[in-house]
């Protein structure tokens, strides 16, 4: 028997497990926990924040009451402060360096100190002002935390930008992507409203890259251009059954619950999901916490390999999520068309710690399957760029093999992560902003 | 188990701590609760002449550091507000249910003999062991001109300690305002006037800070502040300072000392007593966190005094007065350095920064495996204690004392020291 259903849990429930699920501290723990912090000079948690946020300083500012200040020191570097505290696997940037931790203490909370600041200062509105205009306009393609960093940047240097995406509306997978419980109350759009107020910005929705908007035209029109359209396609498992009923990609289910109120999106009562990373674990927390009442979550190495950090894997397993290691998909188990269970290969590392998939066989029933895989880069623009490792190839500066494109984010190399994302437009704008500067304009 | 009786000039009690003067020792209530809980004594709170004084609400200031509340406290509070015979009746009876404890009572009355001549039968009615006279009050007090306005004059001090003695047969414990240029000057006078004890510090004169939305020093008292006493842990090192002074002049030999100022821990109490105290008072730390602290006091006391051996208070009273020198006296010949322990070091950097910035430049930065790594440059050290004191892990940096490579030589006789050349010359 198939057991589909959405509405499993009572509508207070699921608001529950839906809402903050870490809420914020409040100013007098704020307080507390910034008087934890050493000061550290060159300390390394600055090191490990791909945006470089002065940490020791802006934590010092929240001790002191100045919360503005706290907020500009974040904002100055990275826009998206108010995401990143919120979606950064700390404790593997920030947090995982604090000497604390070396001191068999717990880290400092930095992205909770973050969003104390930032979240103050989002009430209060954008401080920034803009430089007077420079007449020069740029295309931002992509409002996901590349572009809206990038768009923010360029406006605050003095340039016009207009920004454009494929859907109808901006902030890219904290929009449609990140689990729904790390940015509840609408936080996504909140944040784009944010970053837009600093002026100067003109958004654009449903203008597709290589459909209804082509690089051409925006080359001739523009005196540059920025692209930060991120990964749109999924990998596949390459098994027979993979299109059958109740398999899905656990980006599309997650982008479903990201834009359906949880009472209205369908799921199994018993799911497996596949995978390692991050959204494997967003996919399968999100799965139990809508009514599921089996989740398990099949990698085919040891934890040790998962990209889902520690953290993660631990938040995965207090949600109790089953987490099997060492088993790979072997084929899709199907009747009249929809999905009844997956069966795996069990395996173990050899010498050289490769695995060797030839324990038995394992098979787990399932009502629903999601993958997650891994997202690829889908090339809208048929090789007009040239690419690297199936991602769009950029210079140190940001540039790709088309002079006056830039592109940064998950499209090109490095970590997906919202942070480096935000990095890449933030640093894309400053590369930009140098080549007409030194063009004169 | 070491015997932590004392004797302060005759007034003795099971433990050496006693509540000094102030609103922990202002009613019946609080120090029968408090001698229940088992301190050695108390000094009741000022008593003065009826009328009695009338307080205003909004009394105190507190400084927080770093998340610490109360590191320091001011009051603006006067002495009891309470009439004299509710006061006297109060001793009385805890008196006669505690005869073991040391039960003196502070005085303040006007600066004219026959003020002094009427309180002290009434008081000695009550079976007290002992009056301290309160020459301290730093504000409100000192502006009918007593408490520190008394205090602050060696003249007037020696009078009114000399009223006293003959007044009184009770012990006479004088406590001392730390407003004065020099504590040396009111200790004699209270010797000369005869005091069988000093007891100090009082509070320090302070403002706390200022209310920057009501634009007036804090507390605030309908839109209005002004300067308060000062005390708690934040004036512990002026409050040592003091006491060593007196107790290592030669001629305040024989004259106990009840020390007090920030004590809260059985560490500063032993600190205290090292520095030639016989018996301490605590005030901020019982405001802080109830009587309930004696426990940990008189049993890190005991503990302590066990492993170093001391058996009774005396053993330890005054231990480090002779190690407390002027600084002429010092051996510039001594070199101690810094000596970083890398298992220890979370490579913060502050010892770094620290050195660096604001000292010697004598620690190294480097990366080894991409750890930071901080050495020190021992040809650079000077040995200030700087990045030990900075150091957030305990136990990570310390100072080495080096082998002693000359004799001690001191500034009186250290070729630089110009007033030396001259003497050389004259001579
Ligand atoms: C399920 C999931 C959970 C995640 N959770 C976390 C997390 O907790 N923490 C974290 O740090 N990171 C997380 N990530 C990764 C993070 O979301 C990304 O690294 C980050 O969003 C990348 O930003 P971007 O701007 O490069 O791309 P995106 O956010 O993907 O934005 C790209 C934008 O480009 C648009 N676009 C795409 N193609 C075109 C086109 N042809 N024409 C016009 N527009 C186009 C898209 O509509 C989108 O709005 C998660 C990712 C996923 C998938
Ligand atoms: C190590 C040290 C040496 C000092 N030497 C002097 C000095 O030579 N001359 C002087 O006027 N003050 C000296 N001071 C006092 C400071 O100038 C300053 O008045 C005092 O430290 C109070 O400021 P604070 O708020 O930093 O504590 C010294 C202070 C320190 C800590
Ligand atoms: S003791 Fe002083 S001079 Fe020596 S290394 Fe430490 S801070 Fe520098």
């Amino acid at each position: 028997m198939i057991d589909i259903a959405a509405g499993r849990l009572s509508a207070a429930t699921l608001a529950r497990n839906f809402s903050d699920a870490h809420p914020p501290l409040t100013a007098p723990q704020s307080v507390v926990e910034a008087d934890r912090c050493h000061h550290c000079y060159d300390a390394p948690c600055i090191e490990a924040c791909p945006t470089g946020i002065d940490i020791p300083g802006f934590i010092g500012r929240i001790a002191t009451g100045d919360l503005g200040g706290a907020a500009e020191a974040i904002l100055d570097q990275n826009i998206l402060g108010g995401a990143c505290a919120r979606v950064c696997p700390t404790d593997i940037l920030c947090e995982g360096v604090c000497v604390r931790v070396k001191q068999g203490e717990r880290a400092v909370s930095i992205g909770a100190l973050q969003r104390t600041a930032v979240d103050w200062q989002m009430a209060q509105g954008q401080p920034y002002r803009r430089a007077p205009a420079r007449g020069t306009r740029i295309a931002v393609v992509g409002a996901g935390p590349a572009g809206l960093a990038c768009a923010h940047r360029l406006s605050l240097r003095g340039h016009d930008v207009d920004l454009y995406d494929a859907r109808p509306k901006p902030g890219g997978l904290n929009e449609y992507g990140i689990a729904a419980y790390k940015v509840p109350d609408d936080f996504a759009q909140n944040e784009v409203a944010f970053v837009l107020e600093i002026g100067g910005i003109t958004w654009y929705g449903d203008r597709v890259l290589g459909q209804n908007l082509s690089l051409e035209t925006l080359r001739e029109t523009y005196d540059a251009v920025f692209l930060g359209i991120g990964q749109s396609g999924v990998r596949a498992l390459g098994l027979a059954g993979e299109d059958a009923d109740g398999v899905f990609d656990a980006v599309d289910f997650i982008e479903t619950l990201r834009q359906s109120p949880p009472a209205a999106v369908p799921i199994g009562a018993r799911v497996v999901v596949i995978g390692g990373g991050n959204t494997a674990i967003d996919a399968a927390v999100q799965a139990r916490r809508l009514g599921a009442d089996d989740v398990t979550l099949v990698y085919r190495r040891g934890p040790e390999n998962m990209n889902a950090t520690p953290e993660e894997q631990e938040w995965a397993l207090q949600n109790l999520v089953t987490i099997r290691h060492w088993a790979t998909p072997a084929a899709i188990e199907t009747e009249a068309g929809h999905v009844t269970g997956v069966r795996f290969a069990r395996g173990a590392p050899d010498e050289t710690g490769k695995p060797v998939y030839d324990r038995g066989e394992l098979t787990i029933p399932a009502d629903m399957v999601l993958k997650a895989v891994g997202q690829l880069y889908e090339d809208p623009i048929d090789g007009t760029l040239a690419l690297s490792g199936g991602r769009i190839l950029v210079d140190a500066r940001g540039e790709t093999s088309l002079p006056g494109v830039f592109a940064g984010g998950d499209c090109t190399a490095g970590e997906d992560l919202t942070v480096a994302a935000v990095r890449d437009g933030r640093d894309a704008a400053e590369a930009i902003d140098t080549m007409l500067t030194e063009r004169g304009r | 188990m070491a015997d932590l009786r004392s004797n302060l000039g005759g007034i003795t009690s099971p433990n050496p701590f006693w509540l000094a003067s102030a609103p922990p020792t202002d009613k019946e209530y609080n120090v029968r609760r408090a001698l229940e809980a088992g301190w050695g004594g108390v000094v009741w709170k000022t008593l003065g002449e009826d009328p009695p004084v009338v307080n205003v609400s909004s009394r105190y200031g507190g400084l927080a550091y770093q998340g610490k509340r109360l590191s320091g406290l001011n009051n603006i509070e006067l002495i009891s507000d309470r009439p004299l015979a509710t006061n006297i009746a109060e001793i009385k009876r805890i008196k006669r249910d505690f005869p073991d404890r040391a039960i003196v009572v502070s005085l303040m009355v006007p600066c004219e003999e026959a003020s002094w001549a009427a309180i002290l039968p009434i008081v000695e009615e009550t079976g007290a062991d002992g009056i301290e006279l309160n020459f301290g009050c730093p504000h409100g007090m000192s502006e009918r001109n007593m408490g520190a306005a008394v205090g602050q004059v060696p003249e007037y001090v020696e009078m009114v300690t000399r009223w006293c003695k003959q007044h009184t047969r009770m012990p006479v414990i004088v406590k001392l305002t730390p407003n004065v240029t020099s504590i040396l000057s009111p200790a004699r006078a209270a010797l000369r006037g005869g005091a069988d004890a000093v007891s100090l510090i009082n509070t320090i004169q302070s403002v706390i800070g200022v209310d920057l939305d009501a634009m007036a020093p804090m507390p605030v008292v309908g839109g209005q502040g002004t300067h308060g006493g000062y005390c708690g842990p934040a004036v512990k090192p002026i409050a040592l300072r003091m006491v060593g002074e007196i107790a290592r002049e030669p001629e305040f030999r024989g004259l106990p000392i009840s020390g007090i100022g920030g004590i809260s821990t059985w560490r500063d109490a032993a600190e205290f007593l090292a520095m030639g105290s016989s018996a301490l008072q605590v005030c901020t730390a019982a405001m802080h966190y109830g009587f309930r602290i004696i426990d940990d006091l008189t049993t890190g006391l005991s503990n302590w005094m066990d492993e170093k051996g001391y058996a009774s208070i005396s053993d330890v009273t005054g231990r480090a007065v002779p190690n407390f020198v002027h600084w002429n006296a010092l051996d510039l010949n001594f070199k101690t350095l810094a000596s970083i322990d890398q298992d220890r070091c979370i490579q913060c950097g502050l010892c770094y920064v620290a050195c660096e910035d604001t000292s010697h430049q004598a620690i190294g930065r480097s990366k080894v495996d991409g750890m930071r790594r901080y050495e020190v440059i021992d040809a650079e050290c000077v040995g200030c204690n700087l990045c030990a004191l900075a150091c957030p892990v305990d136990d990570c940096i310390t100072m080495v004392p080096q082998p002693q490579t000359a004799e001690k030589l001191t500034w009186p006789e250290h070729p630089n020291n110009p007033h030396r050349i001259l003497a050389e010359r004259a001579g």
